[in-house]
């Protein structure tokens, strides 16, 4: 038993009236983990009950652990009959248990119940003290730390990239079981959340000890997903990329290091933290591979992507490797296979000295990968394909990066953004799609015996994960075939989802091909020779040079070798005269040496160091078709069938709105196909930019099939002028000027680089103009739209409704924007929900407009709901479209609000200059804390010295609060309310009902908030403010620690949908009530944010002839505790006068 | 095509103070959407009816969900379901601490999350023209259903006419059975403002007691007199009036005193002492004022008018008609003889000493007590 959970009940607070008569509640409390119960006492007659329990211990495995969650149920004590459920808490303990993460869960928790909604807090302590376990053949992967982050953790970083995992696991759904008929909503309900949440514990520790075996100690991009297969059953699955992650020394030494960990910063100081890249070339070659096990016809069909009006869609028959590859067994998959290599890495790692003997060992495992493995066959065969490269040197450094990558089964990575010089080419999207037929459950009288609380799918579907496994694995192998047919080794910017109507279910997979360096895959420096050849082509390598310093020891310096940073990624991998597709290529715009595509889609972020013109927008395709109601296998083939021109049309809806903003590249490319009975739903976002290195994208000419009739035109030319001025408003609109004028980028902040590019450019435009002249790009290569039947001409139209973004706003589906830096702290995360009903019988076209609208009124909607904080830019806009059933439509989104300064951004002195004025004012106001006349001063004479005020607000006190700097602002009222608090302790006699803000207004140092929280607990704390955003990084502040992962499912349901305000009124209760346990479980943790924040699924389903509603809803994140920047450097003083204050608070209260 | 379901939920809750008080202001949501477009808030915003119509209901929706809250206000203190912009807490804080001026007292305001605090002055706030109407009024179901012929009387819309009298309800449930001062019991469970808690108090009393406000003649009589009455009687007709706060409770008057008052009654069944009171009344008034023949000759009346409210306040019955025995035997005759309010003034100040000085009159105590109530009562009612 290595480990002993510990775990106390202080008290609660706002328990519902459970005895009608008294108006009371005599509550108590269960204590559940894994089969061991303890009970507080009845606390009688109280809504605000004491229990103060003493410490309830719990002796566990690990493995336990990490499966199971700590359950507290809340009841009220019944003398005649049985005791009422209130409500119950889980708590996932997983963050306890890895060393950097929390160390205690300690604060107010939302009592829930799935019937009630929440119903009063309960105040509990939590902790768990583990015992080394060093048995290699053990089961748990405790220490391997999770994060939702699509990038390497802001203050960690990497080590080596070892890559893939992946895993699942199934069981039979409790709602589908027997035993749902007889039992209460209620109790359904919660077997569902406990086995989803045993399933989650389950998975993660299965990939953690993939993760080990591979040498690794964490897991970034982890994303994880549920398929309600209905009767089939339930599946929980998994990917993300194992990743060996070193943290960066704190505070003083990351202060010296901001490059590393900031992400805005980053942005702002080094650009040239380049990864050097080569060619790109957007295609999205998108086979859509349909086999389900009992349909015998696959076929694959790839939909080249860039091409020109007319074109139709290729069929190939793709070399999909059928051969199935023998993976080296992980647990319980192949418990015939070893594990006797375990590696011995510490339960605890703390040194980071002890990983490179695990090191050692991954290489050795992966020796013994390749022997049992298939891979290296196949990889040679592709591998003569890049031979063919032009340039043995790119050949060279491709086989050394292949070599290691193809040890691997599946070169995939999660992460969208990578460490300098990571990237090196991006080929363009692959993706693939399948579409399945879900088995029926075997033998559902097995149901009725089993206990669905333990995971013991073994005994009879035993098949289960095997099939599921079997279909991930077809599609993996597909995209990587694909990868491999644009010349790339890997894939980026990898995921995994699923739609599920009925019986069908369609499996997508997308990523971004592209190559990468092997500096994290490989131990050892690379080949100089190799390097020193390269040299000379590098313009940039004084940035290189210190991108080096910053990554420290194992960065290798190979592959600093190549191009400008900037647009080193964008030159084509692939080889040029064997191109997988029709495609442009022309020189690149920034350094002239090496192909470029015409236009570059991708599913990654935009890498910070890429040279952007002017800025971004969201761009989005929509679409819908109408199928055939079908069962089986007759409807899976409709589907299979409907999938590529689904694809194909997205895909060309996608190029003309690109064309249409004049922009030349997508990035966070996310097509999602949601299937329903009667219709497919397609919607691709992405956010458009123009890449400096691409050639400018042609206009969009349109041309009709008739030219005799005039009326016809006239017509034609109306519709060409409305695209050319469109286009024209467009390029002003996101300050996209023609390259010449390059200097006016505000995307790329530093000017020497921007300043020698130009020059390094001009001088290659006088010498190559000529020789390239027929490569041009001008409008001469104009988009052609013909215009020969109405669904051409729906697209126009479709083309030209889609209505601009208000002045003020901006909008993308990617982390940042390129072109705005100067974020203010003002963030607001939300989560929208639509639901349409559809009228019956409507056409395509129908269809596709109403969707259209659909989204189109949403963002609208959206933006006016933020029109408080203009100017602001819409960040990570999130769509997810389902068919909850036959004719709705349901669309959700979830996204940023982050408002941002007009201004242009101040000079980096001016910067540093007002940063030590605002951290000088931030000390004084520590020292001047206990006196209130000084300290009221103090705040007077900042904002005078602020060069940033901006709007003079009415009252006077804050027309001298600068807009920008609210933090410390909000701080320095915090800490002078927090003396008035001091005072009125003393002053007032008397209960005091409330409590300080203090705690949520500054995001101090956890010693301080935990401290207070611990002291307080009695007297009815305050709620600390926990910022939520889906980026994986706070404007303007600097997250000091990872607390562990948030993985939480709720289910909600309710038989008195009137009552509660009707649909509308039930969600929106329960999405703020989802938001409200996720803060609070945070705060628990000690933190202050979660970044990385997604809603992955929110299942609605309504029933209201019988005023009944269900809701389904799972959110993760990274719990963190940040910093604001302005007061990083005064930390340490604060955290001093902290304790001070905490222990004058105590006595006060 | 038709909208099934939308809803907007932000990590800090948005509430638009306009659309907040659209909804105080009882406005279905429809009239709320036409109430924004003559605003101009569409030209502002390039927005469409529609997304107008989309934002007001959201709104609605959180005011909905917020009331639950409001109710009990001192959950809200650390209520976790709201999250509240931390900026612009910053600036509301300053901006509040600016108009409490540090007051100690308002300190709970400031503490806990203010933009809330706003929302709950503002759901607590009431017209009071409505309130004028159902002052004094039993607070039960009967008065209730009559709220819709107060909603056609005052031009508020009914349903917040229904908000302000359930506030009054709710307040009065809870203050009812608390033991201490009134104001403060107010203030401690519904986190109100000192001025909107006396309100407050004033209204619990005046239902407590009945007191009959609705009668033509006290017409003319505004809320805030009222409420400054019921703030003289709080203050020292009261239990709590006299015994420092220790146990009772402030919404009774103070039996004993009333008890005592009868005795005053000798002042105007002893006839010497009538004619000896009104002798020195006179002989101090004398020259001091134009209407000096009027006050004597009306003398007898008044003071038996004035003791004689004393006299039956033990009765409960009586005790509701005390403002309106106060206008009908001291205002009117006053007012019919020209009476400005500095002679009123002048009048009841040498009226109460003067009992002082009587020889056989031992009442002092009680006599003090109950006329310094009524005078301060009388002035303020005393205007057109």
């Amino acid at each position: 038993m290595p480990g002993k959970l510990k775990a106390k009940i202080v008290a609660g607070r706002h328990l519902p009236v459970m005895d009608r008569a008294s108006d009371l509640t005599d509550a108590f409390v269960e204590v559940k983990f894994g089969n061991t119960t303890f009970k507080t006492d009845v606390y009688p007659k109280s809504l605000n009950p004491q229990w103060n329990s003493e410490w309830f211990k719990f002796e566990v495995d690990d493995e336990d652990l990490q499966d199971e969650p700590l359950q507290i149920t809340v009841l009220d004590h019944d003398t005649y009959s049985a005791n009422d459920a209130i409500g119950k808490v889980y708590i996932d303990i997983d963050p306890l248990l890895c060393s950097e993460a929390a160390t205690v869960i300690s604060g107010w928790l939302p009592i829930y119940d799935t019937i009630h909604g929440i119903r009063g807090e309960i105040n509990v302590l939590v902790k768990v003290d583990l015992f080394n376990d060093l048995n290699r053949f053990r089961q748990s992967s405790c220490g391997v730390k999770f994060f939702c982050t699509t990038s390497i953790p802001r203050c960690y970083r990497a080590v080596m990239v070892h890559g893939f995992v992946e895993e699942l696991v199934v069981n039979e759904d409790p709602e589908y079981q027997w035993i749902d008929r007889i039992r209460t909503p209620r109790a359904s309900n919660e077997a569902r959340q406990r086995l989803i949440f045993l399933m989650s514990g389950e998975l993660q520790r299965k990939i953690g000890l993939k993760v080990l075996e591979m040498g690794g100690n964490a897991v970034v991009g982890y994303l994880q997903c549920f398929d309600l297969e209905g009767e089939s059953g339930l599946v929980v699955r998994a990917i993300g990329t194992a990743c060996t992650l070193e943290k960066i020394s704190t505070f003083p030494a990351t202060a010296t290091h901001p490059n590393n960990s900031s992400p805005s910063k980053d942005m702002k100081d080094s650009p040239q933290a380049a990864p050097s890249t080569l060619g790109c070339r957007s295609t999205h070659s998108s086979p859509v591979h349909s086999a389900s096990s009992r349909l015998s016809q696959g076929f694959s069909v790839s939909v080249p992507t860039l091409l020109f009006a007319g074109m139709k869609p290729r069929h190939r028959s793709s070399e999909v490797p059928r051969a199935r590859q023998c993976r080296p067994g992980f647990g319980e998959e192949a418990p015939g296979v070893p594990l006797s290599s375990g590696p011995p890495t510490p339960l605890r790692a703390q040194t980071f000295s002890s990983f490179s003997p695990s090191k050692s060992y991954s290489r050795q495992s992966s020796s013994s990968d390749t022997e049992l493995s298939l891979t290296p066959k196949t990889g040679m065969g592709s591998g003569g394909s890049a031979g063919k490269e032009a340039g043995p040197l790119k050949a060279l450094l491709r086989q050394q990066t292949q070599s290691a990558l193809e040890q691997r089964e599946y070169p995939f990575f999660t992460l969208t953004a990578f460490p300098p010089g990571f990237l090196l080419h991006v080929g363009g999207v692959v993706s693939a799609r399948s579409v399945k037929l879900l088995d029926r459950i075997h033998n559902p009288a097995l149901g009725n015996t089993r206990s669905y609380k333990l995971l013991d799918w073994n005994s009879f579907t035993a098949d289960e994960p095997e099939t599921r496994d079997a279909w991930w694995e077809e599609i993996r192998q597909e995209i990587k075939s694909h990868a491999k047919a644009l010349g790339c080794h890997a894939v980026v910017g990898y995921s995994e989802s699923t739609s599920i109507c009925e019986e069908v279910c369609i499996l997508s997979a997308s990523g971004t091909a592209a190559v990468l360096s092997s500096r994290f895959m490989q131990d050892g420096p690379l080949d100089t020779e190799h390097r020193l050849s390269r040299q000379p082509l590098c313009v940039f390598s004084t940035g290189s040079e210190r991108v080096e310093g910053d990554m420290g020891s194992s960065a290798s310096l190979g592959f600093e070798e190549v191009v400008s940073p900037g647009c080193g990624f964008c030159h084509i991998p692939y080889d040029e005269l064997n191109i997988p597709f029709p495609a442009q290529l022309t020189y690149c715009y920034c350094c002239r040496r090496y192909k470029v595509p015409d236009v570059l889609f991708t599913t990654i972020d935009l890498p910070t160091e890429a040279n952007v013109t002017g800025k971004g927008c969201l761009i989005q395709a929509r679409l819908c078709r109408t199928k055939k109601k079908a069962q089986g296998e007759g409807n899976a083939t409709a589907i299979s069938s409907l999938l590529p021109f689904l694809e194909y049309e997205l895909h060309t809806q996608l190029m003309n709105k690109l064309k249409l903003r004049g922009m030349n590249a997508l990035f966070g490319l996310r097509i999602q196909i949601s299937v329903g009975e009667t219709m497919l739903l397609g919607l691709a976002s992405a956010t458009g930019v123009y890449l400096t290195a691409l050639p400018s994208p042609g206009g969009i000419q349109i041309a009709g099939k008739t030219p005799s009739d005039i009326t016809y035109e006239q017509h034609i030319s109306t519709m060409q002028k409305k695209i050319n001025d469109t286009i024209d408003k467009n390029k002003e609109l996101y300050e996209i000027n023609p390259p010449e004028v390059v200097e006016e980028i505000i995307g790329s902040p530093i000017p020497e680089p921007r300043q020698r590019s130009r020059l390094f450019r001009s001088h290659s435009e006088s010498s190559d103009e000529v020789s390239e002249l027929d490569l041009s790009h001008g409008k001469k290569d104009a988009f052609v739209l013909e215009i020969d039947d109405t669904d051409a001409v729906e697209d126009i139209h479709a083309l030209l409704t889609d209505s601009p973004t208000p002045a003020g706003f901006y909008s993308c589906n990617t982390e940042i924007m390129p072109g705005i830096q100067n974020w203010t702290s003002a963030i607001q995360m939300f989560t929208s929900v639509r639901v349409f009903r559809l009228n019956a019988n409507l056409t395509n076209q129908g269809l596709n407009k109403i969707f259209s609208d659909l989204c189109e009124n949403l963002l609208k909607s959206l933006y006016f709901k933020l029109r408080s904080m203009v100017p602001c830019c819409l960040c990570h806009l999130n769509f997810t479209v389902a068919i909850p059933e036959d004719e709705l439509i349901q669309v959700a989104v979830t996204a940023v609000a982050m408002s941002f300064d007009k201004e242009q951004p101040l000079e980096n002195g001016k910067q540093s200059g007002e940063k030590t004025l605002i951290k000088a004012i931030t000390e004084n106001d520590e020292q001047l804390q206990f006196n209130l006349e000084l300290n009221a001063e103090t705040s007077s004479h900042n904002p005078l010295s602020s060069p940033k005020g901006l709007s003079e607000v009415g009252s006077h006190l804050s027309a001298r609060a600068p807009s920008v700097d609210y933090s410390s602002f909000a701080d320095r009222c915090s800490s002078w309310i927090e003396q008035l608090k001091l005072k009125a302790h003393t002053i007032r006699r008397g209960s005091v009902k409330t409590t300080s803000s203090l705690e949520k207004a500054s995001p101090l140092p956890e010693g301080r908030s935990r401290s207070l929280r611990s002291n307080r607990s009695y007297s009815g704390s305050s709620v600390a403010v926990v910022k939520m955003t889906p980026l994986s990084f706070i404007p303007g502040a600097k997250i000091i620690k990872y607390l562990g992962i948030i993985n939480m499912f709720f289910i909600r349901e309710t038989s008195s949908l009137r009552e509660e305000g009707g649909v509308s009124g039930f969600l929106h209760t329960f999405i703020a009530e989802v938001f409200a346990m996720v803060r609070a479980h945070v705060a628990a943790l000690g933190g202050n944010a979660v970044v990385s924040y997604s809603m992955k699924e929110c299942v609605f389903m309504e029933n209201p002839n019988k005023n009944q509603a269900q809701c389904l809803i799972n959110v993760s994140g990274d719990a963190v505790i940040f910093v604001r920047e302005s007061e990083l450097e005064s930390t340490s003083v604060q955290t001093q006068s902290a304790t001070t204050h905490t222990s004058n608070g105590g006595e006060g209260t | 095509m038709s909208v099934e379901l939308d809803v907007f939920v932000g990590n800090t809750t948005i509430m638009d103070k306009e659309v907040y008080q659209l909804w105080l202001n009882g406005y279905t949501v429809n009239d709320a959407v036409k109430v924004r477009i003559e605003g101009g808030v569409m030209e502002e915003c390039e927005a469409s009816a529609e997304v107008l119509l989309s934002d007001t209901m959201d709104q609605y929706r959180t005011f909905q969900m917020c009331e639950r809250l409001l109710h009990h206000p001192a959950k809200l203190a650390n209520q976790l379901l709201f999250q509240i912009p931390p900026d612009r807490q910053a600036m509301l804080i300053e901006r509040y601490a600016l108009a409490c001026q540090f007051n100690s007292l308002d300190l709970v305001i400031i503490q806990f999350q203010t933009f809330i605090c706003i929302s709950l002055f503002r759901y607590y706030a009431f017209d009071d023209s409505f309130v004028r109407e159902v002052l004094g009024k039993k607070l039960s179901k009967g008065t209730k259903k009559d709220l819709d012929d107060v909603s056609i009387k005052t031009g508020i819309t009914l349903k917040s006419c229904r908000r302000q009298f359930d506030n009054f309800k709710r307040v009065f449930k809870v203050v009812e059975e608390l033991k201490g001062p009134l104001v403060e019991n107010i203030r401690q469970h519904f986190l109100l403002p000192d001025q909107l808690a006396r309100d407050y108090a004033a209204i619990v009393f005046f239902a407590n007691h009945r007191f009959e406000t609705g009668k033509k003649k006290l017409q003319y009589l505004t809320f805030q007199d009222f409420a400054f009455c019921a703030g003289q009687l709080i203050n020292n007709w009261t239990v709590g009036a006299v015994d420092n706060m220790m146990e009772d409770m402030d919404v009774d008057l103070d039996k004993e005193f009333l008890q005592d008052l009868k005795d005053l009654k000798i002042l105007i069944t002893d006839k010497d002492l009538l004619d000896q009171h009104k002798n020195l009344v006179c002989t101090a008034l004398r020259g001091k004022t134009n209407v000096f023949n009027e006050m004597e000759a009306n003398f007898k009346n008044l003071s038996r008018g004035l003791v004689n409210i004393a006299a039956k306040l033990i009765n409960a019955k009586d005790v509701r008609d005390f403002f309106i025995d106060l206008v009908e035997k001291f205002i009117e005759p006053c007012r019919s003889d020209k009476l400005t309010s500095i002679d009123v003034n002048l009048y009841l100040t040498h009226y109460t000493n003067s009992a002082h000085i009587l020889d056989t009159f031992k009442h002092h105590a009680v006599w003090t007590r109950y006329m310094g109530v009524i005078k301060s009562c009388i002035l303020r009612m005393y205007h057109d």
